[in-house]
């Protein structure tokens, strides 16, 4: 006795479910922020077919952590607006692509929805 | 602690385990799946009981580790017998192809696999002394139109002088949880053989850390 007891080396992790998540996880995701704008690829299947489609816009907020973390991305079409929330980890999207860095003081946006035009522009970061 | 469960005449497929928490995976087609992840066995056969000798069909199963300098005589002579090294939990399962176990054999999470339908049987969060409308989901008492710091009491709980009394059984605050719950027709979304976890489409009865009892479906195919 007297002896320090360690659990088995397998058990010694920071969450339980890590292991079970990393199966999940990509390596492939960007960084990327609230302000910057992406271009999101997501497969589509349609019938028997599968193709991809671009979704390009604004980041307006990334929540959570770990493998059941999202972002939000926002863009106007045709005057209306349009956000989608994806999963960071999903297998649905194909790839992310980094067009500009948002130079922005919020890690939120929700300001955006209530702006138009010029004034819903994000300055570059430079 | 030795429970008794009651099905009859089925082959019934059982394992003691830890609820680890939950998460999610994506399936085969992408789509979002809440799973729970149970780490599952090894449990072994401790003892099994049969027509003739106890008049109905049964194996008893152990789980987890225990020091044995805690297990007292009549129970590390039940283990002894079985030749096992003393376990914490022990559990006794009706199905009636008990005869093909034998005494001391491993059963492993690879009982079961994907796509099957399980029971979970565990003991719920303990909620402690809670009133009606989070005990039994009543809907409580108007926030405004004059209402009077009663917004989340019962209300009437019974008639006047006749019968004069309340109601045995009548539905009010108390004790929550805390109690053995089965949820049934689960599905098994995946089977981790070489870490020995059960991945269970939905949520399963307990906090995090609870020992819970998988077991095959009474119900349904």
């Amino acid at each position: 006795m007297g002896d320090l007891w360690l659990p088995p080396e397998s058990d010694i992790v920071m969450h339980k479910l890590d292991a079970v998540d990393a199966a999940s996880l990509r390596s492939d995701i960007p960084d990327f922020r609230a302000g910057d704008t992406v271009k999101v690829h997501v497969k589509v299947i349609e019938g028997t077919r599968s193709r991809v489609q671009v979704f390009q816009g604004v980041v307006i907020r990334r929540h959570g952590r770990g493998i059941g973390e999202t972002y939000t991305v926002r863009k106007v079409s045709f005057g209306v607006g349009v956000e989608r929330t994806f999963p960071v980890h999903t297998p649905v999207v194909e790839k992310i692509e980094v067009v500009t860095r948002g130079d922005v003081r919020r890690a939120k946006l929700y300001y955006l929805r209530n702006l138009r035009g010029k004034a819903a522009k994000i300055r570059e970061k430079r | 602690m030795t429970a008794v469960t009651n099905q009859h005449q089925r082959a019934v497929k059982g394992l003691l385990g830890e609820k680890l928490g939950m998460t999610q995976v994506w399936d085969a087609e992408n789509r979002l799946v809440p799973v729970t992840v149970i780490k599952a066995g090894p449990c072994v056969v401790t003892q099994v009981r049969g027509q003739d000798v106890d008049g109905y069909d049964a194996v008893q199963i152990a789980y987890g580790a225990i020091d044995p300098r805690k297990v007292n005589q009549p129970m590390s002579g039940h283990f002894e017998k079985a030749g096992v090294t003393p376990r914490r939990h022990l559990l006794e399962l009706r199905t009636s192809d008990a005869s093909s176990f034998e005494l001391g054999q491993e059963i492993t999470v690879e009982a079961f696999e994907g796509g099957q339908k399980i029971d979970v049987v565990g003991r719920t969060k303990g909620k402690g002394f809670a009133g009606v409308m989070k005990r039994h989901g009543f809907h409580g008492v108007s926030a405004s139109h004059g209402a009077h710091r009663n917004h989340r009491k019962p209300g009437s709980i019974g008639a006047c002088a006749t019968p004069g009394r309340v109601f045995k059984g009548v539905r009010m605050a108390g004790r929550m949880g805390g109690v053995r719950q089965t949820t049934q027709n689960l599905t098994i979304h995946a089977v981790d053989a070489e870490k020995g976890l059960l991945l269970v489409k939905g949520a399963v009865p307990g906090p995090r850390g609870a020992i819970v009892l998988v077991r095959t479906a009474a119900k349904g195919a």
